[in-house]
This record gives structure tokens, sequence and C-alpha cells, in this order.
């Protein structure tokens, strides 16, 4: 079996696994998916692009996922007993479902048509300061819509708390 | 690598990036649990990234590629850091994270 097949495997085994276990499990679980995706990015010639998916996703996000799970999740151990029951009821289809469109995709018999690509292609450097300057100026745009965001929401409350 | 060998692959990758989709959504839809929403989110952002990587190699233009999953990294970060701070909220507001009590919004 090829690396790619058996990473695509990897991911797919471990998104499933995401989606039908409890809630810690799952952050760490798509951790995990970030980390077989990293490996296959890697694989597929975009280092830069996977130390991104590295970094971010596998680290800061699965820190987010933690401690909203920490901060809102003060489950006793009935509760998780409760939980784990209710999630084998509704996600045990997600196999069934992911199986039917895993078939109907891979059946489908689409064939692809790709012109070869003309000239050099520029670096990732080249690209993102040359002709997508565009698309920073709205990541940096994105990050502060985002930081006044959270900072907002967190302001709410604390006027909330104080009377 | 040649472009000509990611199209012997691009049926596996785009029907793993499928399944993937499939599994967010699935997520999305059937959680009553605002985290296991965003969790959902997640997974879709991961497969429109494989899809990304699998264009960008099969077109030859694996930098044009990187930049957009770049991209698409820091708005995923926004997002998650944004709804997480909103699961914090109404988890503040209702004692509960379910989405049940969104729906109760006035509006």
């Amino acid at each position: 079996m090829a690396l790619i097949e058996l990473l695509i495997l990897l991911l797919v085994a471990v998104a499933l696994w995401t989606v039908q276990t409890t809630i810690m499990r799952a952050a760490i679980g798509l951790a995990l998916t970030s980390v077989v995706l990293t490996l296959l990015l890697f694989h597929m010639g975009a280092p830069l692009a996977a130390v991104f998916e590295l970094s971010v996703c596998a680290g800061l996000i699965t820190v987010l996922f933690f401690s909203t799970i920490g901060m809102t999740r003060p489950l006793d151990a009935a509760g998780v007993k409760r939980e784990r029951k209710a999630l084998s009821r509704r996600f045990h289809p997600a196999f069934a479902v992911c199986a039917v469109v895993g078939v109907l995709l891979w059946g489908s018999g689409y064939v692809l048509e790709i012109a070869p690509p003309q000239g050099e292609s520029p670096g990732v450097r080249d690209v993102l300061w040359g002709m997508r300057q565009l698309d920073l100026v709205g990541q940096i745009l994105v990050m502060f819509v985002g930081v006044f965001g959270v900072v907002i929401l967190f302001k709410e409350r604390k006027q909330e708390a104080t009377p | 690598m040649s472009p000509n060998v990611w199209i012997e692959h691009y049926r596996l990758i785009s029907t793993g990036a499928g399944v993937l989709f499939t599994a967010g959504l699935y997520c999305i839809f059937a959680s009553h649990d605002l985290i296991r929403v965003v969790v959902g989110i997640e997974m879709l952002t991961k497969a429109v990234t494989l899809m990304l990587a699998l264009a960008g190699a099969l077109t030859g233009r694996m930098a044009t590629a990187e930049a957009f999953i770049i991209t698409l990294i820091v708005v995923e970060v926004v997002v998650i850091a944004v709804a997480t701070g909103l699961v914090v909220g109404i988890f503040k507001h209702h004692g509960s994270a379910r989405v049940k009590f969104i729906k109760r919004l006035r509006g």
C-alpha cells in the first residue's frame, strides 16, 4: 500500500472516530486529524502550509478547545455515562452515511482533464507578497475582527457580573 | 512530484476529502452540543484544505495553493476563537452549551 493511500485511510478513520466519541476525545481526535493532514501536505509538496497546519490547527486550536471544554463542561461520572449512551445512538449512523458518500464519490467515474501548467511556477514568497497582497490585508483585517470579537464577548460578561 | 503522479491519486484524495466533509456536516446536523458543532466546522475546513492542496498538486501551482491554505488557516483560527468565545458566553448565560438555548433568541 502506498503512503498516500495509508494516510488517506488514517485521515478518514481518525475523522470518523472524532465524530462519534466524547467531546474531550473529539478535541484530541481533531488534533490527530490535523497531524495526519500535515503529513499529507508534506507529502504533496506543501511544507509551509503543513507547518502552519501543525502549529496552528494541531496546537493553538486544540488549546482553544480544551480551555472551552474546561470552562463549560463540569460533567460527573454519571454525566459522562449518559453522554456516551446518547452519542452511540446519535452518531453511529455517521459510519453508514460516510460509507455511502465514499462509495458514491469513488464510483462516480469522473474523468479529470487538466491542462499541463505553462511556464515556471512562482515560489510561495512571490505568490504571497507579489500576487496575493490583498489576501494578506484581508488576513490582518480578519485577525483584528477576531480579536475585537473576543474582547467584546469577555467585556460584556464582565459588565454583567458587576451590577 | 509532477502533476501526473497526482492524477493517479486524485480520486482517492477527493473521496477522502468528501468523506471528511460529510463527517463534519453530520457532526454539525446531528449534534445537540455547541462545542461539537464547532468541531464539525473545523472538520469541514480540513476537507477544504485537502482539496486546495490537491488542486495545487494537480495543476503544478502548489505555491498558489499554499497561499490559499495559509489564508484559510488564518480565517479558520479566527472563526474558531470567536465561536468558542460565543460558546463560553452562552454557557455563562444559560448554564449549558446546548443548541436548544440559542433557538430561544429574540428577533
